[in-house]
C-alpha cells in the first residue's frame, strides 16, 4: 500500500539525512521525499511517500518518531487529504507542434512559463498520476527535461499537522 | 565567568558527577585534556586503542547505571571507536562520547585526521550533535546526558571542533533540559495494564520472558516479586540474566539459540505470554514463522514502541517505563481477589519439570581433557556465584551464560546485541572501576582475548586485579561448531596455528600467568587466583580445553524454539 508520511523535524544540519539514513538503514522503500522549512523557521516539514504492507508502515513511522529530532509524524493516507506535485517540462515546440503542445497544457491546467522560439517550459501542478497523464499525453520525443519535485500533502479539513 | 570550551567541557563533566573518563589523547582534543591535566575531580582511564575506551565505558555503566563517558580525538580516534559505540547502541548502554574534530574552517577539507564522525556514527548512536559555536556547548553536553539515559538508553556522540575548545563564552549549566522533539514515556496506558492483569490471571500455561530491559531499568527486584505472587516460569533472555535469580526454582534459565530444554519448550508451549523489556530477537525466537505457529497470547512490556510487535505481533501492548508499569501490574494483583487457576498451574509445572529432566546441559567431564563447560561450573563454585563475570564473544560466552547462575542483575556483562569479540578485557575494566572492591572475572577464549590484549598493560597501570579465565581450544569455537554442522567439517580459517604463550605474555605484562592442562588442576588452579594471595594481581589462566566441545542444545539459524539440536546422548 501506498502512503504519505508526513514529518515536522528540528531545522537542524543534518536532519534530512537522519530520516533518510533511517530509510535506507532499514530498508524502507521512499518513493519520493521533501522537505523545505515551515512559516517556524525552526521547524522543517517533509512529506515522504513509502510503499508497504501495514507493518512496515507502522515501523516506519515508529522509528521516525524514535528520531530524537522528529516533532510528530503523522499518516496522512489513513483519512482524507489533499496531495500536489509540482513538474516543470521543457518541450520542443517549433512548427505544427507548437500549437498542439500549447492545447494540451491548457487542457491539463499547465502554464506556459518560458518561451523561446523552439521550446516552452510548462508548469503543472497535480497529483503524480495527472502528471503522468499529461506526460503519456504529448508526444514523447518531443520532450527536453522534466523535473518533478515529489508530493507534498496536507490534511482535509480540522486535521492539522503543527507544534 | 567566560570559559574555554576545553573549560566549560570540564564542567559540565563536574556537573554531571562524572567520576572517570575513558580516553586517549590526540591533535583535535589537545585543549580538552589540557584543562584536563588542571583539574582532579575525576580521573582519566589512560586505554591502549580507542575501542577499549568505550568498551570500559560501556562496562562502567552496565555494571553501575552510571553514565560511562569516553573520550577521543578526530579521525582514526572516532573510528576506532566506532565498533564500541555500535556495540553499546545494540545492547542500549548509556554512554556520552566526546570525540575532537578539526577546527570548524576545515571541515570538508580533508583536513589532517578529519573523518565525517557525525555521520560515520549516525546510525549507531541514539543521537550525536556537531557543536559549530561554543554558546552551544553546554547545552549540547547537557542534552546528550539527558537523551542517553532517558527513553531506552543508548550512546550519544559530541562532536567538537578544536578551534571551539579554545574559544571563549559565558558558562551556565542548565539545571533541567526539555526538549519538543522528545519526551520519553513512563507511565504504561492504564487500560493495557487492566487487560493484562486479567489475561495474566487467566492464563492455563503463562510464561515470563525477561530481557535486558529489566536490568536495564533497574526493575529485577519488581519483576522478582511478581513472579513470585504469580508463581509463573521465568525465562532470561542472554541480556537479561540477573534479571531473575537463575537458582531459583521458577527460573528456567536462557532461553534462545542456545536455551535450555524447558525455556524454549515452554516459550514455544505457553498460553499466555508477558514479554518484559525483551524484543524477540532472531537469536531468541528463531523463525518468526515457526513461533507463530502456535496460538498464543503476548503481552509486551517495553519503553521502545518500536520494539513492540516488529517481529511478533503481540496482543496487549504496553509502552512504558518497566518498573513504573510493573508497580502498576502489582498494584492490580493485589487489589483482586483474582488468582491463577491452581490446578491448571500445577499441569503446567509438571510439564515444565519433565522437560526439565532432560537434563539438556549435562555434559561429561573425563580425566584427561578439561571440559570448558567444567571450568564455568568450578568458577560459579569458588566466586560463590557471586561475581562479576564478563565474556568475549563465541562458545565461551554461551558456556559462562549457561553455567554461571546469576542471581543478581549488573553482574554478567557481555555483548549481546552487536557479538563483539574483544569486548571481555576492557569490560572487566569498566567494571572493576564502577565497582572497585568487586571480584571480577573474564571468561575469553584465544580469539577474542587478542582482540584487545594490548589492555592487559592499562591493566597493569590502573592495578586492576582481573581474573582472566582464556579457555583455550586452538579454535575459533564458535565457527568451527558451525563448519562442523552446516559446513561439511570443513574448517575454513577457524584454527590457530601460531598462538602465543599466554603466561609468558601476561608475565611481560606485568601480571600472573598460568597455564591449565589438567581437569585435576581446574579447581585449585580457581582457588589459587581468587585467593588473597593474588587479592591485588591480574590473573591470566590459560585452561588448554576439549577441541571438539559444542555449545548444545542448539537451535540452528532459520529454526523454530521446538527445533532444538541436544548433546549426543552421554
Amino acid at each position: 500500500m501506498r502512503h504519505i508520511i508526513s514529518i515536522l523535524i528540528e531545522n537542524e544540519a543534518g536532519a534530512l539525512s537522519r530520516v533518510s539514513g533511517l530509510f535506507s538503514a532499514r530498508a524502507f522503500n521512499i518513493e519520493s521525499l521533501t522537505v523545505a522549512p515551515t512559516e517556524d523557521a525552526s521547524l522543517s516539514r517533509m512529506t515522504i511517500v513509502s510503499t508497504g504492507s501495514d507493518d512496515v508502515i507502522e515501523q516506519i513511522t515508529k522509528q521516525l518518531n524514535k528520531l530524537i529530532d522528529v516533532v510528530k509524524v503523522v499518516d496522512l493516507s489513513e483519512a482524507a487529504h489533499i496531495e500536489r506535485e509540482l513538474m516543470l517540462v521543457k518541450v520542443r515546440a517549433a512548427g505544427k507542434d507548437r500549437e498542439e503542445m500549447k492545447r494540451i497544457a491548457d487542457i491539463f491546467r499547465g502554464r506556459i512559463i518560458d518561451v523561446t522560439d523552439s521550446t516552452y517550459v510548462i508548469e503543472l501542478t497535480g497529483n503524480g498520476s495527472k502528471l503522468d497523464a499529461f506526460l503519456e499525453a504529448i508526444d514523447r520525443t518531443l520532450i527536453l527535461e522534466t523535473v518533478r519535485t515529489g508530493v507534498s500533502g496536507i490534511g482535509r479539513g480540522d486535521r492539522i499537522l503543527k507544534v | 565567568m567566560q570559559l574555554t570550551g576545553a573549560e566549560i567541557v570540564m564542567r559540565c563533566l563536574h556537573e554531571e558527577k562524572v567520576e572517570y573518563v575513558f580516553g586517549y589523547p590526540g591533535g583535535s582534543v589537545l585543549y580538552i585534556y589540557d584543562e584536563l591535566f588542571k583539574q582532579d575531580k575525576f580521573k582519566h582511564v589512560l586505554v591502549r586503542h580507542e575501542q577499549a575506551a568505550v568498551h570500559a565505558a560501556d562496562a562502567y555503566s552496565r555494571s553501575s547505571n552510571k553514565i560511562g563517558v569516553c573520550l577521543v580525538t578526530s579521525g582514526p580516534g572516532v573510528t576506532n571507536a566506532v565498533t564500541g559505540i555500535a556495540t553499546a547502541h545494540m545492547d542500549s548502554v548509556p554512554i556520552v562520547i566526546i570525540s575532537g574534530q578539526v577546527p570548524t574552517a576545515y571541515i570538508g577539507q580533508d583536513a589532517f585526521q578529519e573523518c565525517d564522525t557525525v555521520g560515520i556514527t549516525r546510525p549507531c548512536v541514539k543521537h550525536n550533535f556537531l557543536v559549530k559555536d561554543v554558546k552551544d556547548l553546554a547545552i549540547t553536553l547537557k542534552k546528550a546526558f539527558y537523551i542517553a539515559k532517558t527513553g531506552r538508553p543508548g550512546p550519544v556522540l559530541v562532536d567538537i571542533p578544536k578551534d571551539i575548545t579554545n574559544q571563549k563564552c559565558e558558562f551556565e549549566y542548565p539545571k533541567t533540559i526539555t526538549m519538543r522533539s522528545y519526551n520519553p514515556v513512563l507511565k504504561g496506558h492504564s487500560g493495557q495494564i487492566k487487560k493484562a492483569v486479567q489475561m495474566l490471571l487467566e492464563a492455563k500455561r503463562p510464561m515470563i520472558y525477561a530481557g535486558g530491559g529489566v536490568i536495564l531499568s533497574d526493575a529485577a527486584e519488581r519483576l522478582t516479586k511478581l513472579a513470585r505472587r504469580l508463581g509463573y516460569p521465568v525465562t532470561n533472555t542472554l541480556m537479561g540474566l540477573g534479571g531473575y535469580p537463575a537458582t531459583d526454582k521458577q527460573s528456567l534459565g536462557m532461553l534462545g539459540m542456545h536455551g535450555t530444554y524447558e525455556a524454549n519448550m515452554a516459550m514455544q508451549n505457553c498460553d499466555v505470554l508477558i514479554a518484559v523489556g525483551a524484543r524477540f530477537d532472531d537469536r531468541v525466537i528463531g523463525n518468526p514463522a515457526n513461533f507463530s505457529a502456535v496460538p498464543r497470547k503476548i503481552i509486551h512490556i517495553d519503553i521502545d514502541p518500536s520494539s513492540i510487535s516488529k517481529r511478533v505481533k503481540v496482543d496487549v501492548p504496553i509502552v512504558g517505563n518497566l518498573p513504573d508499569v510493573l508497580d502498576e501490574i502489582q498494584k492490580l494483583l493485589e487489589a483482586s481477589a483474582g488468582v491463577p487457576d491452581p490446578k491448571a498451574l500445577a499441569a503446567w509445572w509438571k510439564q515444565i519439570d519433565e522437560w526439565r529432566g532432560k537434563k539438556s546441559l549435562k555434559y561429561k567431564q573425563g580425566k584427561e581433557v578439561i571440559m570448558p563447560q567444567y571450568v564455568i561450573e568450578k568458577l560459579y563454585e569458588v566466586t560463590g556465584g557471586d561475581a562479576y563475570i564478563t565474556s568475549d564473544v563465541g562458545q565461551h560466552q554461551m558456556w559462562a551464560a549457561q553455567y554461571y547462575k546469576f542471581d543478581k542483575p549488573r553482574r554478567w556483562i557481555n555483548s549481546g546485541g552487536l557479538g563483539t569479540m574483544g569486548v571481555g578485557l576492557p569490560y572487566a575494566m569498566g567494571v572493576r572501576f564502577a565497582n572497585p572492591k568487586a571480584t571480577v572475572a573474564c571468561v575469553t577464549g584465544e580469539g577474542s582475548i587478542q582482540m584487545n590484549i594490548q589492555e592487559l598493560s592499562t591493566a597493569k597501570q590502573f592495578r586492576l586485579p582481573i581474573k582472566i579465565i582464556n579457555l583455550n581450544n586452538r579454535y575459533l569455537g564458535m565457527v568451527r561448531q558451525w563448519q562442523q554442522m552446516f559446513h561439511g567439517n570443513r574448517y575454513a580459517e577457524s584454527y590457530w596455528d601460531a598462538l602465543p604463550d599466554f603466561v609468558k605474555l601476561a608475565e611481560a605484562y606485568g601480571h600472573v600467568g598460568m597455564k591449565i592442562e589438567r581437569p585435576a588442576d581446574v579447581e585449585p588452579a580457581l582457588r589459587e587466583a581468587f585467593s588473597a594471595k593474588h587479592k591485588n594481581d591480574l590473573v591470566f589462566m590459560d585452561f588448554l580445553t576439549d577441541q571438539t566441545a559444542n555449545v548444545y542444545p542448539m537451535i540452528a539459524a532459520g529454526k523454530g524454539l521446538s527445533e532444538m539440536i541436544l548433546a549426543e546422548e552421554l
